[in-house]
């Protein structure tokens, strides 16, 4: 998986999304091991500074936890991965919303291209 | 850690009538990997070579974790010059051997695994190098040393895009997180990710020094185009403006 980081927002809320995301989608699974800071600065050729401000974010929302022994690793918590998942979901399906409204489609003209289109 | 581990006050050097520096004032915590961002001629080298006590300011004082230039700041101070000052009959291995014998930090097995990590024998003499392996060898060197202060002078300019990104992964990788890494460049968009702080210098004078996530947030831009934009200089037009 790359990591995208584009100029315009801060990198370590870049960060902070993709790491979020990888989370959620099972990418980096529930209650693995993650990788050091270091590391993962490297690989996405970031600042380590910058990649642990990204990843406190993740430990105040409680998606990931650090042990005394253990390292940081992704939270053994379901109910909590799966509120996270449901509220960017939502983000999404809301951005989807204001584009259809932008091009005049009504709910109902939605839904029925929403079933039209195969979900291959 | 208390303190600053780089203090710049009011530094002037002049050339003869060219103002190189221009009352400077800059503070550098530790811990931090920062960017001196200039134009061709803005001042960076000679603000570097200050800081390392090569050059002398004409006025004002550097303060290098607390001590003015000298035999302890030297042992702190880990130096990329901005050319190759090897001599080319050397090999690798004495390069190596060289450092060693200089620098008490110098970790000999770390850069000896860097440099076969990248395939370059140590029995290979500099003459036989290309320039850009030359770059990578010349910064593995200062890399491997344990080091408070790293000062880069233009580690990207003379190499190829994967060759900068080695690099730079390498800076990443190597520094201890309460050392302090400062880069000087004119490529920024290539080292920004990497930094914590901008510096933009300009005629000797500091105009701007912030986290590279206040710029970002605070401008929209990234570091790249926001130096884009306060150094765009105007091209000569040909005089047209006197045609009628």
């Amino acid at each position: 998986m790359e990591w995208r980081l584009t100029d315009d927002r801060p990198i370590w809320i870049q960060l902070t999304e993709q790491l979020t995301e990888r989370i959620v989608s099972g990418t980096y699974p529930m209650g693995e091991k993650l990788k050091s800071v270091r590391d993962l600065a490297s690989e996405a050729g970031v600042n380590p500074n910058t990649m642990q401000r990204a990843l406190s974010q993740l430990d105040a929302k409680g998606l990931t936890e650090t042990g005394r022994s253990t390292g940081r690793c992704v939270t053994g918590n379901g109910e909590i991965l799966a509120r996270v998942r449901t509220e960017l979901a939502r983000g999404k399906i809301r951005d989807f919303l204001k584009g259809m409204e932008v091009l005049g489609f009504s709910e109902h003209e939605i839904m029925e291209l929403l079933k039209g289109e195969n979900m291959e | 850690m208390s303190g600053n581990l780089v203090e710049c006050r009011g530094l002037t050097k002049s050339y003869g009538g060219l103002k190189a520096l221009d009352n400077v004032n800059l503070t550098i915590g530790s811990g931090k990997i920062v960017g001196i961002l200039g134009p061709n001629g803005s001042g960076k080298t000679t603000m570097i070579k200050i800081m390392n006590g090569l050059l002398k300011p004409n006025a004002g004082e550097v303060l290098i974790d607390g001590e003015k230039p000298g035999v302890y700041t030297k042992s702190i101070i880990s130096y990329l010059p901005d050319r190759m000052y090897f001599a080319d009959w050397m090999t690798v291995e004495d390069l190596m051997s060289f450092f060693a014998d200089f620098y008490k930090d110098f970790d000999r097995e770390k850069a000896g695994k860097m440099c076969s990590r990248l395939g370059i024998s140590s029995k290979q003499k500099v003459k036989t190098l290309s320039k850009g392996t030359k770059e990578k060898v010349q910064l593995i060197l200062v890399m491997s040393r344990h080091a408070k202060l790293y000062l880069l002078d233009e580690p990207i300019a003379g190499v190829d895009p994967a060759a900068r990104d080695y690099i730079l992964d390498t800076i990443i990788s190597n520094y201890n997180t309460d050392a302090t890494v400062i880069i000087s460049t004119h490529l920024i968009s290539d080292i920004e990710k990497i930094l914590d702080e901008a510096v933009f210098i300009c005629n000797g004078q500091i105009m701007r020094h912030d986290t590279v996530d206040d710029i970002r947030e605070t401008t929209g831009m990234s570091v790249d185009s926001l130096f884009r934009t306060e150094f765009r200089t105007v091209p000569y037009q040909g005089g047209r403006d006197n045609v009628r």
